[in-house]
């Protein structure tokens, strides 16, 4: 019973969908706040994502069917798992059986690889498009993701366990707190920025270039899948980021967990204000930024950790 | 082997449709295909059925955005087919109506621009500041769009003198804002990466491709219809031309930017230079013969030519719109260049397109163009004939 509560109502199905909507609801009203708009009401992308539900799902003729039904439902499937997988490790850190770090770099990989599916096999040239420069930025921000999080093993002691990580900043603070843990943080936040195509690093959806890139030839249900997987990542990822570098969601007060959820809330916003003071860069510029700034600090970033500070 | 990219003819970088084919490979823009006339709406036909006044509503309408420029090339040319010289109040007023215009229209191009880049808060922002020059607009004209303000010899409402302290002040308002998005171009090290060096247009392309305003002076090509043929209050005035010499995206905004400045500037000593007096001389008709008139539209050079005979309609109305040579440039400016850019490019010139709407003929069978140039010019000699003929020069 409490293993079927765990997964479907919290912190599995429902509480991470909710959180989603709401997250995309704080992005939307930001962002509508910063250009001197109004912004959506806080059921908008409720109601965006039931509509869409009920809309007709439109097959390409070009495309390959069973891989374009599967795509969306694969990014969905990945990154539930990877909400489920890092609530549970903040839930229960002592627990041996909520996966490790590796496990979750992998998840938080799968909704890039089935967007990429999906403008692969649709057939439209601009989704191609998408597709390649989403292949390309992947290779760009895993990079630094893998060297960032690098740095929060090499400081709790070589242990990739998510609970292990918890357990050495709640004795020794926060990994941000030392120079090179906060440099790996700069670096993971930008790269979260890439992992979920937002500005400066959107090339692969770039509306006004590519008409949406990898998304452009989906509809219905399909193209909610993949707006929900989106939205799911917005608001999980942060959680990472929380979890590796500030210490997590405590569950053992409400201070201790609004105070949680007031760090992950501190990740959105920047999240959202990065989003709307950049213009989008090239997937040229955006490569090289990673490969050759990004990679240069990280390298720094980890001898600084295994040196001790 | 390249594939094709289309852009268009419904596309999110258009407000309006049109198609470019762009062959690329890789991410490489080896070649551009330029495709008008989606939207053509038959103007100059149109034109001949309309009486003198009736013209400037008329082509009114080709353009939203530069919605005054079409009417101001229109009265040059009707005045130059009469000899009439309009009264010195109503010149100034048009100026002013001239230079507001370019400003909101700038100050689109530049919110467009950021929109393009996916930068959407300078996108918002530059429109939310644009409002100020459009409720200048309506206090003026009455309209915020679509002024209706000129006709030959005159103009249609006089500028209440109560209204220029608070016009003064609406233009010092526009002042900082001219500076935040200066600074926010010229600032900005990603926008520096994104804009410097992408898609040059040389000086000698310029000139090939008979390219004008802002899209010429970021080339390098000192040209200004304003200067160069001045007509309505701006010999009267003080201002200067802005040229760049790089021909790429970001000396073609930062003309656009300082045009900003020069604009601002010449409102300014119109409001403090006019006198009251007439403003309409009450034309009630023109004589038979040609006309030509010029304008500088926010995208340069608009030429209009009028053929009268005597009657209350034109027997031949010709527009020639800036946009139509300006996305043509595109054609060499985009080469070389990759799909990202390609967008923001294309959109640099500051297109217009319903200005460019030409008809053509199109084989179904064989997809071919059916009217070439040489039956364009044999049927446009046979239409001067039979003009010729009628009005028995």
């Amino acid at each position: 019973m409490m293993d079927t509560i765990n997964i479907l109502i919290f912190p599995g199905l429902i509480f991470t969908i909710i959180l989603a909507l709401f997250v995309a609801w704080v992005d939307r009203k930001v962002t509508a706040r910063v250009q001197w708009r109004v912004g959506p009401p806080l059921l908008q992308p409720l109601f965006d994502f039931t509509k869409l539900m009920g809309k007709e799902t439109m097959i390409p003729g070009q495309a390959t069917a069973w891989l374009f039904y599967a795509a969306p439902i694969m990014a969905l499937t990945g990154a539930l798992v990877f909400s489920f997988t890092l609530w549970n490790a903040n839930l229960y850190p002592d627990n041996s059986m909520v996966g490790d770090l590796i496990v979750v770099v992998y998840l938080a990989m799968i909704p890039s690889v089935a967007f990429m599916l999906g403008g692969l096999v649709s057939g439209s040239p601009h989704s191609v498009l998408g597709a390649s420069r989403e292949i390309k930025l992947l290779l760009g921000d895993e990079l630094i993701i893998v060297m960032a999080l690098m740095v929060v093993i090499i400081q709790s002691g070589g242990s990739i366990k998510l609970g292990a990580i918890l357990d050495y900043q709640r004795t020794y603070g926060a990994v941000a707190w030392s120079p090179s843990g906060m440099i790996a943080l700069i670096l993971a936040i930008l790269a979260m920025q890439a992992k979920l195509a937002l500005v400066p690093f959107d090339m692969s959806e770039a509306e006004t270039e590519i008409m949406g890139g990898t998304l452009v030839a989906y509809s219905g249900p399909l193209l909610a899948f993949f707006k929900l997987t989106q939205w799911i990542m917005r608001a999980m990822l942060p959680l990472l980021l929380v979890h590796c570098f500030w210490g997590g969601i405590i569950f053992s007060s409400w201070v201790s967990i609004l105070a949680g959820l007031g760090k992950l809330l501190v990740f959105w916003v920047i999240m959202i204000l990065i989003r709307n003071t950049n213009p989008r860069v090239r997937i040229d510029q955006a490569l090289k930024f990673f490969t050759v700034w990004g990679g240069c600090l990280g390298v720094l970033a980890m001898i600084l950790a295994m040196l001790g500070y | 082997m390249s594939t094709i990219i289309p852009i268009g003819p419904y596309h999110p970088l258009q407000e309006e449709p049109e198609f470019f084919r762009l062959h690329v490979e890789g991410e490489k823009v080896v070649h551009l295909d330029i495709e008008l006339g989606y939207n053509h709406r038959g103007i100059e036909k149109l034109a001949e059925s309309k009486s003198w006044d009736q013209v400037v509503f008329l082509v009114e309408r080709i353009c939203g955005i530069c919605s005054t420029s079409h009417p101001a090339a229109a009265i040059n040319c009707m005045e130059d087919l009469g000899a009439i010289v309009a009264p010195e109040r109503a010149q100034y007023i048009r100026a002013i109506i001239c230079e507001l215009e370019r400003i909101h229209s700038h100050l689109l191009w530049v919110g467009l621009a950021g929109h393009f880049l996916g930068y959407n808060t300078v996108w918002m922002w530059s429109w939310k500041y644009r409002e100020i020059v459009c409720d200048v607009l309506e206090k003026v004209t009455g309209n915020r769009q679509s002024y209706a303000m000129f006709k030959a010899g005159g103009v249609r409402r006089d500028l209440d003198q109560d209204d220029i302290p608070w016009i003064m002040e609406s233009m010092d308002k526009m002042k900082p804002v001219v500076d935040l998005f200066r600074g926010a171009v010229m600032d900005d090290p990603v926008l520096h990466a994104r804009l410097k060096g992408v898609g040059c247009l040389s000086a000698e392309d310029a000139i090939n491709y008979a390219v004008v305003g802002p899209t010429a002076r970021a080339s390098g090509i000192r040209i200004d219809v304003r200067k160069d043929d001045p007509y309505f209050a701006y010999p009267w005035v003080d201002f200067d031309i802005v040229v760049y010499e790089e021909g790429d995206v970001y000396s073609k905004a930062m003309c656009r930017i300082d045009e900003l400045y020069q604009s601002v500037s010449i409102i300014e000593q119109c409001l403090k230079k006019m006198k009251p007096g007439p403003i309409d001389l009450n034309i009630k008709e023109l004589p038979p013969g040609e006309g030509i008139g010029r304008a500088e539209a926010p995208r340069g050079e608009v030429f209009h030519y009028t053929l009268s005979d005597g009657s209350n309609f034109p027997a031949r109305y010709k527009v020639r719109a800036p946009s139509y040579t300006n996305i043509l440039s595109n054609e060499k400016a985009v080469i070389g260049e990759t799909v990202a850019d390609a967008a923001l490019i294309l959109a640099a010139v500051d297109p217009c397109y319903c200005c460019t709407e030409r008809l053509t003929v199109i084989d179904e069978e064989n997809n071919k163009s059916v009217l070439g140039q040489a039956d364009l010019l044999k049927l446009s000699q046979a239409k001067t004939e039979t003009l010729m003929k009628r009005l028995s020069l």
